[in-house]
Formats: C-alpha cells, sequence, structure tokens
C-alpha cells in the first residue's frame, strides 16, 4: 500500500523521500490498527433481529436527547405484524418482508415515568416505504414541543446562516486549492481526499483514545504532512521532468481514485461520526443555528481572515502571490520557488483537512468519499471565484455555499441542491469565464 | 483454486458486452482527447444520456427500437451543444471541470425522486430491452457455449465496435481529420490559416459523445437494466485508463486497452478471491479485495501517465501534450 502512493518516485528516491515515505507507512500503519478498534468502539443499533430486508426503524429520545430504552413498538401491516424494543441506545428497529405502507404504534403505557409524546404526535401513525429498504421513524417527547412549519422568512434566514458556514468550510478547501493552481499550474483532483483525510485521522486518533483537541491538532499535522509528502515525493519530481499540466492532472485523477479506495479499504464503507456529531439547535437571535455550525462558522472565518493577512502582509505571502503571477520572474527576483510550492502544499493540506473536520460535522458524518462528494463544489467555488485567485475562491465558495443551502428553500428538491451550484458555474463560464476575480488572460 | 475457470472467465471477459461498450465510449474518448486535444471528463454523462434516453424513450413512449435508438443519439448530440458552447473556447481544464460536472448534473438529476415516474429514481429503470432482443435472428441453441440473446448482444456490440473504428479510422486520414489534429497540436496555426477551430472542436465533441452514447446502450441492454449509480465518476476514470493504456491517437489503441482491462481486473480479481477462500490469505476480505481493484487501477493510470502516457500503441509524437 505505502509503495503505491510513492511509485513515481521511485526511480529517482532520494534520501529524504525516504524519511517521508517512512513516515507516510507509519500513518497507514496507524490507520491499519486503528481502523479496527476504532469501529469496536462505535455503538451498535439495537439488538432486534431481523431477518427481512426492509427494516422500519428510529431513535428514541427525549427532550433532553437522552436515548429512551425499554420502549415497545408495534408495526402491522400487509399481512404482517411486528415488534421491536428500543435497545440501550434508544433505536428500534423491525424488519418487514416487502414495502409498503405500515402501522406503527408506539405503546405509551412502556414509557418510562415524567415522559410523554409531545403534542401532534399521531400515535398510532401510517408511515410508507419510498425507493429506499429502510424507513425512519421519529417520535418527539416532551411537553410543549410541537412541530411546527416554520415560516419562510425564518427558514431564509436560517438557512443563510448555514449557507454561510458551509460556504466558508468549502472556502478552507478551495483557498487550498487555488493556492496550487495559482503556484504550480496544477488542477488538483486528489484535493478531496485530503478533505477525508482530516476527518478521517480525527476518527482515527480519537479511536485510540487521545483527547479531543490532541486527534484534532494531530489530524492537521497528518494533513500537512500529506501535502508535503505528495509534493517532495509526487509533484516535484514531475515539475523537474517538465510534465505537462495536462498529464499532471490525469495523474491527480489516479491519485484520487487509489487514495479514496485505500482510505475505504482500512476505514470500511460505513459512516462513522465524530465526538459530539449530535448537537441540539441554539436561538441566537433571530437566528436558529446548531453550535457546530456556528464553531464552524467562526473557525473558518478566522483562518481565512489568518491566511488574507499572511499573503497580504508578510514577506512569504508576497513571495507566494509573486510565484503565483510568474514563477520564472519570481526566480529571477530571488525567490526560492520550490520552498514556496512546498509551503503551499503544505498550507494546502492542512487547510482541507480543516475543511474536511468541519465538513464531518456539517453532514454530518465521516464516510470515505465525503471529499470527493464536495470536489466538484470546490472546484464550482474555484472556478467561479476565478482559477488562481486567493480571494476570488474564497468569495466563490461563499457564493456556492449560499446557493446550495438556498436553493431547497426556493423549492429545489433537497436531492438536487448540488445540482444548482454546478449549473451555476457553467452558466457563469458562459458569461463571465475568468470567474468573478479572474483576470482575462489566464482563461485563453 | 480451479484455475481453467479463473482463466476461462478472464477470456471471456475479451468480447464481452461490457468490454464493447468499454471499447466504445473510449473510442469516443479517443477522438476527443487523442485527435482533438479535448479532455472530456464527462464521458460517464454520454453514456448515462445515451442509456436512459433509449430506455425512457422505450418505456415511457413505447417508442419502437430504431426511434428509441435515434432519440438517444440526439439527446447526446444535444447534450454535447450544452457541453461545448461555454466552454470550447476556453482553456483545457475549464473543459474537464464542466464536463466532470455536466456528468454529476445528469447523474443527480436522474437519482432525484421528483422525476421517480420517468427515471425510477436510484433503483433506475428496467425492462426496456425486449424491442432489441425482438430482432434477434439467431434461433434458440447454444452459440459457442452462449444462448442466443447473449451471442446477438455480443455479435451487435463488437459489430457496433468494428463499424465505428473503420468510421473513426476513415475520418482521421481524412482532410477534416487532418485538421482536427493540427487543432491539437497549435490551435493558433490552424486559426490562421482560416479555419473554424470551434466549429471543428464541436463536431469532435459530437462524434465522441455519440459513440459514448451506443456505449450507454450496448452497456445497458445485456443487464436489462439502467441505475444511476453505474454512471459515476469511475466510470469515466476507468476509461480513461483503457484510453491510456492502448494508446490515445490510435483507432484500436482503445478496443485493446479495454480489453486488457477487463481481463487483467478479471484476473486478479478470481485470483484473490480463490486466494481468500483457500486460506492463502488471511490479511484480506472479499470486501476489501473488491476495493483492490480501484486502488489498482488509479496507480495504473497514474503510473500510465507518468512512464509511458503514449500507451501500448500509441506513438509518442501523437501525443495530445508534451
Amino acid at each position: 500500500m505505502r509503495s503505491t502512493l510513492r511509485d513515481p518516485s521511485i526511480r529517482r528516491s532520494k534520501g529524504l523521500q525516504r524519511v517521508v515515505g517512512a513516515l507516510f507507512a507509519a500513518l497507514i500503519a496507524a490507520l491499519l490498527i486503528a481502523a479496527p478498534s476504532a469501529q469496536a468502539t462505535t455503538p451498535s443499533p439495537s439488538p432486534s433481529p431481523t431477518t427481512f430486508q426492509n427494516n422500519i426503524s428510529g431513535f428514541l429520545r427525549d427532550d433532553a436527547r437522552a436515548p429512551i430504552p425499554g420502549v415497545k413498538i408495534k408495526a402491522s401491516g400487509n399481512g404482517f405484524e411486528g415488534d421491536a424494543t428500543s435497545g440501550a441506545n434508544g433505536a428500534w428497529t423491525i424488519g418487514v418482508p416487502v414495502q409498503g405502507t405500515y402501522t406503527i404504534e408506539l405503546d405509551t403505557s412502556t414509557l418510562p415515568e415524567g415522559i410523554a409524546l409531545a403534542e401532534g404526535q399521531d400515535n398510532p401513525r401510517d408511515v410508507t416505504f419510498s425507493q429506499t429498504s429502510n424507513l425512519s421513524v421519529i417520535f418527539a417527547f416532551g411537553e410543549g414541543i410541537v412541530v411546527q412549519q416554520q415560516d419562510f422568512g425564518q427558514n431564509l434566514l436560517n438557512r443563510l446562516v448555514a449557507g454561510l458556514s458551509f460556504g466558508l468550510l468549502l472556502a478552507l478547501a478551495s483557498v487550498g486549492l487555488s493556492l496550487i493552481f495559482g503556484t504550480t499550474g496544477l488542477t488538483n483532483f486528489a484535493h478531496g481526499e485530503m478533505v477525508t483525510l482530516g476527518a478521517v485521522l480525527v476518527f482515527m486518533f480519537n479511536g485510540f483514545g487521545l483527547p479531543f483537541w490532541l486527534a484534532i491538532l494531530l489530524a492537521l499535522i497528518g494533513g500537512g504532512l500529506f501535502g508535503y509528502v505528495q509534493d517532495a515525493g509526487l509533484w516535484r519530481p514531475l515539475r523537474k521532468r517538465g510534465s505537462g499540466l495536462v498529464p499532471m492532472m490525469i495523474v491527480s485523477i489516479g491519485l484520487a481514485l487509489a487514495i479514496r479506495y485505500v482510505i475505504q479499504f482500512f476505514f470500511g464503507g460505513a459512516t462513522q461520526q465524530l465526538p459530539g456529531a449530535q448537537s441540539a439547535e441554539i436561538q441566537i437571535g433571530p437566528v436558529s443555528i446548531s453550535p457546530n455550525n456556528l464553531w464552524s462558522l467562526v473557525i473558518s472565518a478566522v483562518v481565512i481572515a489568518l491566511i488574507g493577512i499572511v499573503l497580504l502582509k508578510t514577506r512569504l505571502g508576497k513571495a507566494t502571490r509573486a510565484v503565483a503571477d510568474n514563477p520564472a520572474l519570481a526566480a529571477a527576483s530571488g525567490i526560492d520557488v520550490d520552498s514556496v510550492i512546498r509551503i503551499v502544499w503544505i498550507v494546502g493540506g492542512v487547510l482541507a483537512s480543516l475543511g474536511g473536520i468541519l465538513w464531518a460535522y456539517y453532514r454530518p458524518g465521516v464516510t470515505f468519499d465525503m471529499g470527493s462528494q464536495i470536489l466538484l463544489l470546490i472546484f464550482a467555488g474555484v472556478t467561479l471565484g476565478g482559477l488562481g485567485t486567493v480571494f476570488g475562491a474564497l468569495i466563490g465558495s461563499i457564493v456556492v455555499g449560499i446557493f446550495v443551502e438556498l436553493t431547497t428553500v426556493f423549492g429545489l428538491p433537497a436531492d438536487l441542491k448540488y445540482v444548482g451550484a454546478l449549473f451555476i458555474m457553467i452558466v457563469v463560464l458562459l458569461f463571465r469565464p475568468q470567474g468573478i476575480l479572474g483576470r482575462r488572460e489566464r482563461v485563453g | 483454486m480451479d484455475f481453467g475457470f479463473i482463466f476461462s472467465s478472464a477470456l471471456g471477459e475479451l468480447f464481452s458486452p461490457t468490454t464493447a461498450a468499454y471499447a466504445l465510449a473510449a473510442l469516443g474518448l479517443a477522438v476527443h482527447f487523442g485527435y482533438s486535444g479535448l479532455l472530456n471528463f464527462g464521458q460517464a454523462g454520454f453514456m448515462a444520456v445515451g442509456a436512459y434516453g433509449f430506455a425512457i424513450s422505450t418505456l415511457s413512449f413505447d417508442a419502437p427500437f430504431f426511434l428509441a435508438l435515434i432519440i438517444s443519439i440526439l439527446c447526446s448530440v444535444i447534450f454535447a451543444f450544452i457541453l461545448g458552447i461555454p466552454t470550447l473556447r476556453l482553456r483545457a481544464d475549464y473543459l474537464a471541470i464542466v464536463t466532470i460536472a455536466a456528468a454529476e448534473i445528469v447523474r443527480y438529476v436522474v437519482t432525484t425522486n421528483q422525476l421517480t415516474s420517468v427515471t425510477g429514481s436510484a433503483n433506475g429503470l428496467a425492462a426496456f430491452e425486449n424491442t432489441f432482443y425482438a430482432m434477434n435472428p439467431f434461433p434458440e441453441g447454444s452459440y459457442m457455449g452462449m444462448n442466443n440473446r447473449d451471442f446477438f448482444i455480443r455479435v451487435v456490440g463488437w459489430g457496433l465496435v468494428i463499424v465505428c473504428c473503420v468510421l473513426v479510422w476513415l475520418l482521421m486520414r481524412s482532410p477534416w481529420g487532418r485538421v482536427l489534429k493540427g487543432i491539437r497540436e497549435d490551435e493558433n496555426a490552424v486559426r490562421s490559416l482560416g479555419k473554424n477551430v470551434y466549429a471543428y472542436k464541436m463536431q469532435a465533441l459530437i462524434i465522441g459523445g455519440v459513440l459514448g452514447a451506443l456505449a450507454g446502450m450496448i452497456f445497458t441492454l445485456p443487464r436489462g437494466a439502467v441505475q444511476p449509480s453505474n454512471y459515476g465518476t469511475e466510470l469515466t476514470f476507468f476509461l480513461w485508463t483503457c484510453l491510456l493504456l492502448g494508446g490515445m491517437a490510435t483507432v484500436l489503441g482503445p478496443v485493446i486497452g479495454a480489453m486488457i482491462f477487463w481481463v487483467v481486473l478479471s484476473l486478479t480479481q478470481s485470483l484473490l478471491y480463490g486466494l481468500i477462500e483457500s486460506g492463502a490469505v488471511t490479511w484480506l476480505t472479499t470486501v476489501q479485495a473488491g476495493q483492490l481493484r480501484y486502488i489498482l487501477v488509479g496507480v495504473a493510470l497514474m503510473l500510465l501517465m507518468i512512464f509511458r502516457p503514449q500507451g501500448v500503441f500509441g506513438n509518442k509524437k501523437e501525443l495530445a501534450f508534451a
């Protein structure tokens, strides 16, 4: 596995690359050890015996979000009757022979003292399968909880804030992508996997029992290391060889495919949760937002502001912009182009990891393909803002994030919300191909 | 381990309808990238348009086979126009991003629950292949160990591959093809000769896209079902691997590339399964062995691009990039 990721470097392996390769091997080996043990600590769903392919299931939680065990639930319909009792984590599952409409009844006499169904919760109620083999039924508990229809303005505001949070986390990844594009010209299709790696590493280190802050710190370091390894082991040798941009782009596609399935190989195909992924929404002024989204918004805004200050005010930032503008001229004026590119890769890796961790909380969940799911949105943000312009990437990503969230408010079905963003990207290319902040000569 | 079975099933992949479909779609990519220098990363989208165009016109409108065929080809032409108009004037990597995005848009749209009555959503569509098999001239019986249906789809699939190869070969040695290669080498030089580069690129995009749509039909007909999950970005990347294996600016390259691709995949897969079942390999599960194929393809794509970009048959001088 180790060799697969640095094959191209074999011909030219140098001492440094060996060290880096060994580090990376250790990382993968750690993943290998971590994956099974980490999975073992995840609570499994209820122990209810199911022999059927189709399941009706749910989680019973009271208004303080504590699980309610030992509650009996009955399903009947289509000539079938089955029941289940909620487990220690509040989960219940009833297997049914065929998809169709079933009547679900919660036995209120088995509810613990002091807990009752919320007002307006039908019991028994009819539920119908649609498309999938799993059907979730939600029972809300507690006094005064009414499942209410939000009014339009409220919904719009909430989605706007959520979209801003999503856009800023996209921006973390796309600023890195844009920096890499600007300095090396590479359209890096493996950037989505750098996003995935951040979340997977946090999950892994957390599975080791490390404290949460340390897990995040290590994941960010791992992301930076991965960026460095990629540059030193693959992209720099290719640049030295004078490979064209199109072959490098195809190499990055191969790399993306390989890394994605190496991650799946060790991590598995299941969705895992980071600690504290479930959080109730809180009300801030007129906006209701989950604390996770709020944190994500603040963290990404601060980090992006820092990146902006570094780029505009420091020598390193000036050097980076000079390399992005004209590498040959930058080299001639005494800038060490290779070291600037190396730093850009490391920073890009760290930013992508951070974006991945925040994305794992936004979805919520960690999967092996979570990065490639948003790769096209990242591209959309970068193209929208103008390929190679860092601040363009920021603005483009925020536009994409808000657009994705707002389309659901204006009636686009939720399963089409990414389509809107991709469509906007194509339309922008039609009318302003250089993007919002791009310059004309980059396009030609 | 039954080596006889492993090798015979690998050889069976050589002429399977899926291999024919991959060969056709990769041939389309050869027209796009190998001959014209267009970076199309949305070939899976063209295949999906072809497959869904055929299935929907058969199921929703009861169209006869040839009408459904024409509708699906027309859909792919329109799709090529939609892709080409905004992007063909731009730099190559824009086309790459837009085509991959467009292919994903197609996949999202056919997956949405809102269109379940037309596209069947995530479950896809089935039972549209009867108009095709009704034309089967072979009476029931055994043909080289296959039943008449399997034999028919192979004959049609590979017949189509041969016809398309001859057509592409003729096109590329015609004056039109020489202009196309000129565009690949130096767009501005061709433009200075008074050629409409944009129109030539659009024509190439359409021809390759129609090949992709035909491939989509050959891909779905033997399965009797079309499902959106089969048309993800991975499919496009597999096709690129086939193309790069064989050689991108050749006619036979994509065909041989698809054959090598499937034989190697089948061999490694059955060998791994055999080793796992016999207990010789215990550090792998069969699920993980299935994931190894993707890792293998990804690494193969990287290595090919770095060390032998011209593929098995290609000529290094004919590369679409320096």
